[in-house]
This record gives structure tokens, sequence and C-alpha cells, in this order.
């Protein structure tokens, strides 16, 4: 009986340990690049964003001056960019070439030229 | 409008240039048999774009487009019912007192129409940066409706939140009108931007405006008019046309052509190319408009 239950005991250890081991190891994949964009009138810094086919990156957005957006139509990415926040979002780049994103929230005179090329190599 | 009318207005249009007619036959004639005498053909002309204030290469000719716009419009044959401004009477500035003035500027360029009815709606350049404050004070609400000789037209403002959506309170507003309207009412729509996508990647687009197209979709008889990309384009949403007006200011390459989103050039050659503004014939018992695209200038 003691035999008994400390052989389920050590079964139930054991399944927790492999629980615990595959945790661990969805926590240490390699951590995605980190890209960090500015947001500022009336650009985006950097205004390319290289990135090779497959690859996950992480965007790290700020805009310290006033109310911005990001919009990546091609892979249906966007997000409002809010002074004061660093707003993150994942890319996978699934997809070769060249795609244009762009400030999607009126932000003054110079809105219409602020734009970005992502590329996919 | 007699057959005769028609032809011969089909052929003067032939020669002003694109000519677009669009089909939203249907339960139009079921309207017809009930009530034959409840539609009167009429036009109105819209104007787009003018972006009073704008200096640059792509239009030496700034200050005058619009007004010689104005004047062609006062030289039509015939005046139209109205005339509409489909938004970016002004170009952007981030200067509010400037804004005022550009506005009060184009406010007098065009109060030389000869012509009695004159509505406005604003563009982004107008009323993103101040949630549509100014065009407020100079020209009165950004959305509304109006009846027409039995046409129910609807101006929509996708341009005041400055993330280009309608919003859910315009779209409750627009979903209660849309409640007391048959579904073969003629409803015409007016908005700056495209409801639809056209090219998100230039922002030729409506965040939301997939939930107006939705909103639209019961009705029969439904076509849009805006402004926004600066050269013609047409495009159908299901049975819903839409059609975009040539610019007063410069005219914009067509979506995707080119890297980026930037005025074509002024041509010394042909000045003026690529602007313009149009008659909108409505044909009501066929519930048809024919179009006619119309220079700034005459050659």
């Amino acid at each position: 009986m003691i035999f008994d239950m400390n052989r389920r005991g050590f079964v139930d250890t054991a399944g927790a340990l492999a629980l615990s081991l595959a945790a661990g190891y969805a926590l240490a994949k390699p951590k995605t690049r980190v890209i960090k964009v500015v947001a500022k009138k009336f650009e985006f810094v950097p205004s390319e964003i290289h990135v090779k086919q497959g690859e996950t990156v992480t965007l790290e957005f700020t805009a310290p001056e006033v109310p911005m957006g990001f919009n990546l139509d091609d892979f249906k990415l966007r997000a409002d960019l809010v002074p004061g926040k660093v707003t993150t979002m994942h890319l996978t780049a699934d997809k070769s070439g060249s795609f244009t994103f762009l400030c999607d929230v009126f932000c003054g005179t110079g809105h219409e030229e602020m734009s970005g090329t992502l590329i996919v190599s | 409008m007699s057959e005769f009318d028609r032809r011969q207005f089909l052929q003067l249009a032939g020669v002003g240039g694109a000519v677009f007619v669009s089909g939203l036959a249907g339960g139009a004639r079921a309207a017809d048999a009930v009530n034959p005498s409840s539609y009167d053909d009429f036009f109105f002309v819209q104007l787009s774009d003018s972006h009073w204030g704008f200096e640059g290469p792509p239009n030496p000719d700034a200050k005058g487009t619009l007004p010689k716009a104005v004047a062609a419009v006062n030289a039509l044959a015939q005046a139209p019912d109205f005339v509409i401004f489909t938004g970016d009477l002004t170009h952007t500035t981030d200067d509010p007192k400037e804004r005022r003035k550009r506005m009060a500027e184009f406010r007098d360029v065009v109060a030389e129409l000869k012509v009695k009815t004159v509505r406005f709606i604003p563009g982004e350049h107008d009323a993103s940066l101040d949630s549509g404050k100014a065009f407020k004070e100079f020209f009165g609400a950004t959305n509304y409706t109006f009846e027409h000789k039995g046409v129910h037209f609807i101006v929509l403002d996708n341009v005041s939140d400055p993330g280009a959506q309608l919003g859910d309170a315009q779209l409750a507003w627009l979903a209660d009108d849309l409640k007391k309207q048959a579904k073969d009412a003629r409803i015409v729509v007016f908005a700056h931007r495209p409801l639809f996508d056209l090219y998100p990647q230039w922002d030729w687009a409506t965040r939301d405006g997939a939930k107006a197209v939705d909103l639209l979709m019961p009705y029969a008889n439904v076509t849009v008019f805006y402004g926004h990309i600066h050269q013609e384009h047409h495009h159908m949403t299901g049975h819903i046309a839409h059609h975009s007006a040539k610019s007063l200011i410069f005219a914009l390459p067509v979506a995707g052509s080119q890297p980026k989103r930037t005025p074509l050039p002024w041509d010394p050659a042909q000045p003026y190319r690529g602007l313009g503004f149009r008659e909108v014939k409505a044909e009501l018992k066929q519930a048809d408009y024919v179009i006619t695209e119309l220079p700034v200038q005459r050659a």
C-alpha cells in the first residue's frame, strides 16, 4: 500500500516535472527580434524595416509627439500609437517582397508623406 | 427626360469626357407603377478636393483653379439644382487661425456660384485635426440628410475622426435614418473617403466603411459619390455603385501604380489635365445616374 502510494506519488511528481520542463522549454524558445520604430512628425524611424521570410519579429512602437497610426495592410496589421505608451505587435513575414506601411491617423501637415516600407527577403 | 433628350445628353457627355451610366433598375419600376409621377429628373454638380491654400509645383495655378471651376459651373447651359463639394475644401494646416483663413477665402470664392443651393462636406484636410470644429463654424453640420425631388440624400462624415472612422454613433444614426426609407427608395450617399477598401496602403479607405455598406445593402437603389482619391474611379459593392470625383488642385496616380502616393506632375503643355468636376443627371424613373466629367477649362 505504502509502495503503491509512493509509486503513484512518483508518477504524479514525474508527470508534473515533465509538464514543467515542457513549459520551461516553451518559455525558453529563442526570443523574437525586437525592432523599435519611432513614429514622429512626419516619418517612421526607421522608414525601412528588413526581415527574413519566415521570421517572426516584434515591432515596438513609440509616438513621442502626437497620436499616430501604423497600418500594414498587406499583413492586416494596424495599431493606434499613443504618446507615452509603447505599442508592440508581432509580425510573421510569411511572404516576400516590399510592402508599404503608413500612418493612418491624420496627424498634421506632413501626414500624407508619412509612410515606410517593409522589405521581406 | 425624353428618349431624344437622353440621346442628345449622352452625345454631349461623350464629347465632354468619360460617361458612366449605372444601372440601378429593379425595385424602382415597382415604385413607378404605384406612383408614376413621384420622380422628377434633375442634375447636380459635384466638385471635390479643391485644397484651397495648397502651394507647390503640382499646381502652379493653385489660386486660380477653383475660381476657374466656379466660372465653368456658372457657364453651364442649365444651372444645376444644387452643387456639392465633397471634402478637402481647404488644404490642411496645423495652425487653427490659418485654417479658418483658408475656409473664409474658400467660402468667398464659391460664393460666386450662381446656384441657389451649395452644400459642403468635410475632408480630412478640413476636419481631422480639430474634429470638424472649424468646418462646422463655416459650413454647418458634417453629416446630415436632405430630400430632393424624390431622392433621399445622405451625407456621411468619415473624416472628423482622424482615424478615418464613421464611428458607432454615426452608424447608429445612419441605421435609424435608413429604417425610415422604403427598400426601393432612391438613395444617394455622399462621403469624402471611399466606403470600401479601395487601396488601404494609401489610406484610400474608411476603417468601418464596410459597416455603412452593410447597412445600405438591403436598399435596392443606392449610389455613392465621394472624393479623396483625386481621380475618377468606379466600383461596385454588390449592387451599390461608388463613383469618385476628380480634384480641383492636382491629380493622384492610379492606386499602387507607383511606390508613393505623390501628386502627378503638372504638365505645362496640358494645364489642368486630370482636374475637373462632374455633372450628375438623375434619371429617376430608371433610377439611373448619368455622369459627365467636365474640365476646369475648355481646350
